[in-house]
């Protein structure tokens, strides 16, 4: 296991510098995400146009891998159909080995293949304290997708 | 310093290596390490002299009983106090629970005040807020002040004929703070209320005189004072106890049960419902033992070392800050600090990668957190087996962690 895997330069550019950072004015669906025993917390606000997602706003505090998660997890759903989305979450869970997958991880050295820049998470995989904290911000993503329908 | 170190092979879990470095446990305010005496104790118990107790139908439960009760002896000298003063439960928090069930909910009533310190571990705090809501009895806090002390002109103004309790921690296991207990138990006797001690810090690390600090009622744990899980005790005055309801009800704890109401057994057999936890009771008896035999004020004069070094080092290093009193006169071995823009989490796991076990988080004591603007701090402490080199490990992975996070 090697820091540098989960410490990557753009981890910690994401946890300096938080994309969608802002509340949204009016959201269609909004969440708070907590661990408790650990103290991250999230707040994920989408904005729906039709079936797509329009706008994102992740706000929180917490430790570098779920507020970097936080901010690439935004980057990554804004303009994106709500069926993409719930592909990525998909493949999110199984780059974090949360979720099992039928379908052969091609590159076990790079099971995030798929993700373009989320990839950059695949290290926490190792650190299995962590996977919490990467996948808080798509747990309450989900949760603010519920409360939009 | 009190050289202690010979002392470290007597615990067996140290003698390993934890992600490919020497193990260096520096999380002793959560639960403490065991040592081979108190672990042979347990083992002991359940090879040769396991029994029910209180049930001396054969000679084996009699034997169970003398060394359930001597463990209660045992306990009671080592706090000053009464043999029938003692009752065992789960831990802290149950014991607090008890005080809170047993005395509050009978005694508080709507314009009652419980005064508690902002210092306060959750487990005097929620059974408290629980009591709140049936007896209508009102939660008032102490601040501290920006030494990290218990804010003693607070405290004098907010103790009025309305407060009924004081609940106070003797150490606090996030500042390390130790608490002037008897002078706060005297200003509140003035008043007329109770004092509700959580010694969950301070028992394993200091001399604790139940009497001498005129404590009302005393709850700490066996855990943390290298005893096993699952054991804790409440200290309370014998008229106290006498006159304090059980808040479990069961086998073992009554005297005789009719269909509709029943008898106590005595003190302190009344608060002990169910079967105890009787090989965790002689388990905590062995490790009162261990401490004896080191003596209380070296293991004290120890962690001063340890603390002040620490203290020194970590006060060092660029960005860094400690949430507790500079003074390691007033304060445990309990040590809280950030590091620069660098959270908790991210810190302990980095000292995880060298072996280096530190807690991150809010230590279970959210209100002190928010208090101190900082929803999470790192925290290393230390006890009887930790020696200098220790606070070296911690403070080589502090660096290590400004280096990954680029930290000037």
């Amino acid at each position: 296991m090697s820091l540098n895997e989960l410490y990557r330069e753009v981890i910690l550019d994401h946890y300096r510098a938080p994309r969608h950072h802002d509340h949204l004015g009016d959201p269609s669906g909004t969440a708070e995400g907590k661990n408790p025993l650990c103290g991250d917390e999230v707040t994920v606000e989408i904005t729906l146009d039709g079936e797509v997602i329009s706008e994102v706003a992740a706000i929180g505090v917490g430790c570098s891998i779920s507020q970097a998660s936080a901010s690439m997890m935004s980057e990554a759903v804004t303009g994106k159909s709500l069926a993409e989305v719930e592909e990525l979450v998909r493949k999110f869970k199984v780059m974090m080995a949360i979720e099992e997958s039928d379908e052969e991880i091609v590159n076990p050295d790079r099971p995030g293949e798929a993700l373009g820049d989320l990839e950059a998470l695949q290290g926490v995989r190792k650190f299995p304290v962590r996977i919490k904290c990467a996948d808080l911000p798509w747990i309450t993503l989900q949760q603010a997708l519920e409360a939009a329908e | 310093m009190t050289d202690l170190a010979h002392i470290r092979s007597d615990f067996p879990i140290l003698d390993q290596k934890m992600n490919g470095h020497p193990l260096i446990y520096l999380d002793s305010a959560a639960t403490s390490q065991k040592p081979a005496a108190v672990i042979d104790a347990v083992a002991d118990f359940y090879r040769n002299a396991n029994a029910n107790v209180h049930r001396g139908a054969y000679s084996l439960s009699n034997d169970a009983t003398d060394l359930y009760e001597g463990a209660r002896a045992t306990v009671a000298g080592f706090v000053n106090a009464d043999v029938g003063e003692i009752a065992f439960n789960r831990g802290t928090t149950s014991a607090l629970n008890q005080v809170a069930y047993g005395w509050g909910l009978y005694n508080l009533k709507p314009g009652d005040r419980i005064l508690l310190t902002l210092m306060e571990h959750h487990a005097n705090i929620v059974p408290w807020q629980l009591v709140s809501r049936h007896t209508g009895a009102e939660l008032v806090y102490v601040p501290h002040t920006g030494d990290y002390a218990l804010d003693l002109d607070a405290f004098s103004e907010l103790l009025d004929e309305r407060v009924k309790v004081v609940g106070i921690t003797a150490m606090s296991n996030v500042l390390g703070t130790i608490n002037p207990v008897r002078r706060i138990a005297d200003a509140a006797h003035e008043v007329g209320a109770l004092v509700v001690v959580d010694a969950a810090q301070a028992v394993p690390h200091m001399a604790v005189d139940a009497k001498a600090m005129d404590a009302d009622f005393l709850a700490f744990s066996g855990h943390k004072m290298l005893g096993p899980t699952g054991i804790g005790v409440l200290y309370g005055k014998a008229e106290l106890l006498e006159a304090m309801e059980p808040a479990e009800g069961g086998g073992e704890m009554i005297s005789d049960v009719q269909l509709e109401s029943s008898t106590w057994a005595a003190v302190p057999h009344k608060f002990e419902a169910g079967t105890p936890p009787i090989a965790e009771a002689i388990g905590l008896a062995a490790a009162v033992d261990y401490l004896q035999a080191i003596g209380m004020d070296d293991v004290r004069d120890h962690e001063i070392e340890i603390t002040r070094y620490a203290l020194d080092r970590l006060g060092a290093i660029d960005g860094l800050t400690i949430f507790g009193p500079a003074d390691v006169s007033n304060r445990g071995g309990a040590v809280s600090f950030t590091l620069a823009d660098i959270h908790p989490h991210d810190l302990a796991t980095i000292l995880d990668q060298r072996g280096v076990a530190i807690r991150a988080g809010h230590h279970c004591a959210r209100p002190l957190a928010r208090s101190l603007n900082t929803p999470a701090t790192a925290r290393a402490s230390f006890y009887v087996y930790n020696v200098l080199s220790d606070v070296d490990a911690l403070v080589d992975g502090l660096q290590e962690a400004r280096e990954i996070f680029g930290v000037a």
